[in-house]
């Protein structure tokens, strides 16, 4: 074993006893002894050595398996997230050269012929010959939106995905077993799946098919006292009647602007609870905590914040941290950091008084519970209809995923005279964007407008909501 | 029309677009057990803004509804108390 490389199995090993923790899923327990001296990949690991492994399971739970044989001897693994459309994989394949591909289903429509090799898992744990031997630092790629609708394929390494990780000897030996809302093939899943494995800690993963309830019921009588999601988790969680079923010593929410409503309700939810909220991005990594209750953030966080820089110019807020993704896959791919190494979160703030708060997106992406929408794509979409003159995506406030998508729509001269039938082109509109786009890029509502804001440059001009 | 049918209204309408099989709307049926997902709710709270001019989940202090019956009495009292939608 190489001891200079960090990675997951390293880790778990120095720990000596791992004693009584586990992850699990709704399927099964599985204690992480027998996880770190066994096999999920049939004892076949080794083979992947140096390969660029797209990692495509069902289960988050396999997918974790899988990462503890793999970290250190992939050069490269690309975390392939359930909902990824398939017509996007070849693209993914191609980016990430891909040349190794570790599953529990069959993969069809791989793009063009290439070499591969192909690596069934399971959940049934085999004996290992050998221990895992990490020998090189593994990069993880993380997929997350781009404009175009193809995602973009962030760079990271185990270092900089736990850069934001308290060591495990400042937990003060405290036993936390986390939770979370969040798939770990997401980064906010991946930072308490890691949390949790480099901390002490047990984790309590949701299954595919578990309604919230029987996941928080479950969550509740495996004794989670640490949970992340974001504020739509939340919301979604406390229409639940299995939200009492939970009683956590601390909540975390991140991946969307936190508002005080959802705070509150949280709090009256579950008095003892820390509430705490975090910013962090796939691209930036973790940047602050926000402990005191309240949306926003004090302007102290800009001066002292740990392990990360943080600064607002012209009106986004920028991070330099050892957190921080390397770079874009992809010949094309716009750099990550500026000269300085700073991300642009591209996340719009405003100061009143003594704190910030965020004020929609500078590139306009709309976060409906935690996924990003593009509202060119959605207008291009719109714009194919015959009757549509011109449009326009926006957001609009919604207490449940924080924001929906709505869309302004001006209709040409011959379909918006008195008497035409509005309503009709409405639903055509809905329907043509239901058939194309997935079902959080589809505006809830499409409303017919006499005419849109241009701009001196000629464009419909753009309002970040 | 009254509150409680314009509820019911967007309800079918949104589980028919969203190709969801909706249950008889009792007001005892828990709302995460009406086979309708976050994003369907976010769209009907807004439909239901343009609809009625209230949205009571605005209000900071609002706790969500569980059952279709709390999720109709919110509305209801919204609109008697004429809690104008942010």
């Amino acid at each position: 074993m190489n001891p200079e490389v960090l990675s997951l199995s390293n880790a778990l090993r120095s720990f000596g006893n791992l004693g009584d923790r586990f992850i699990e899923d709704s399927v099964e327990r599985i204690p992480l002894d027998a996880l770190l001296e066994g096999s999920t990949l049939y004892g076949r690991g080794s083979e992947l050595r140096g390969r660029s492994v797209l990692l495509a399971t069902h289960a988050q739970l396999t997918t974790a398996a899988a990462l503890f044989e793999l970290d250190g001897i992939a050069r490269r693994i690309v975390l392939c997230p359930p909902e990824l459309p398939i017509e996007h994989l070849p693209y993914v394949m191609e980016t990430a050269d891909i040349d190794g591909i570790v599953s529990d289903r069959a993969i069809s429509c791989l793009g063009k012929p290439r070499p591969l090799y192909f690596s069934p898992c399971s959940r049934n744990i085999v004996p290992r010959e050998t221990p895992i031997k990490a020998e090189v630092p593994t990069e993880w790629i993380l997929l997350t939106s781009g404009t175009t609708g193809l995602p973009k394929l962030v760079v990271h390494t185990l270092a900089s995905l736990c850069a934001a990780i308290p060591s495990h000897k400042s937990m003060g030996g405290q036993r936390t077993t986390w939770s979370t809302f969040y798939d770990i093939r997401r980064y906010g899943g991946l930072q308490i799946f890691l949390r949790a494995m480099l901390t002490g800690g047990s984790l309590v993963l949701s299954g595919q098919d578990e309604s919230i309830s029987d996941f928080l019921i479950r969550a509740g009588w495996s004794g989670v006292t640490h949970i992340s999601g974001t504020p739509s988790h939340w919301r979604r969680a406390l229409m639940s009647p299995a939200a009492g079923k939970l009683g956590p010593q601390c909540i975390r929410l991140s991946g969307e602007m936190v508002d005080q409503a959802i705070l509150n309700r949280l709090s009256l939810t579950y008095p003892k609870a820390r509430i705490v909220h975090a910013f962090a991005s796939t691209e930036a990594g973790v940047a602050f905590e926000v402990h005191d209750g309240l949306a926003g953030f004090p302007c102290e966080v800009l001066q002292q914040s740990a392990g990360a820089e943080i600064k607002v110019q012209e009106d986004t807020l920028r991070i330099r941290s050892r957190g921080a993704a390397d770079r874009y896959l992809g010949d094309d791919a716009p750099p990550i950091k500026d000269a300085a190494g700073f991300v642009d979160t591209r996340d719009m703030v405003e100061r009143r008084d003594d704190r910030f708060f965020f004020a929609g997106r500078r590139d306009g992406v709309i976060n409906v519970g935690g996924l990003k929408v593009y509202p060119e794509e959605v207008e291009a979409v719109i714009s194919r209809h015959p009757e549509v003159h011109m449009c326009i995506v926006r957001a609009r406030k919604s207490a449940i995923t924080g924001a929906v998508v709505v869309a302004d729509v001006v209709l040409r001269p011959s379909s918006s005279s008195p008497g035409h039938d509005a309503k009709g082109a409405q639903d055509d509109i809905l329907q043509l964007c239901r058939e194309t786009l997935p079902s959080h890029k589809v505006p809830a509502a499409i409303n017919i407008v006499p005419m849109l804001m241009i701009s001196g440059a000629g464009k419909v001009m753009r309002q970040n909501a | 029309m009254t509150t409680r049918s314009t509820v019911i209204e967007h309800f079918e309408r949104v589980a028919e677009e969203q190709d969801r099989l909706l249950p008889a709307l009792t007001d005892d049926l828990p709302l995460l057990e009406s086979g309708l997902d976050s994003l369907c709710f976010a769209i009907i709270v807004t439909r239901l803004e343009d609809s009625l001019c209230v949205d009571p989940f605005a209000a900071d202090e609002t706790l969500f509804p569980v059952t279709f019956g709390e999720f109709v009495q919110l509305y209801e009292r919204a609109v008697q108390t004429g809690s104008r939608a942010i």
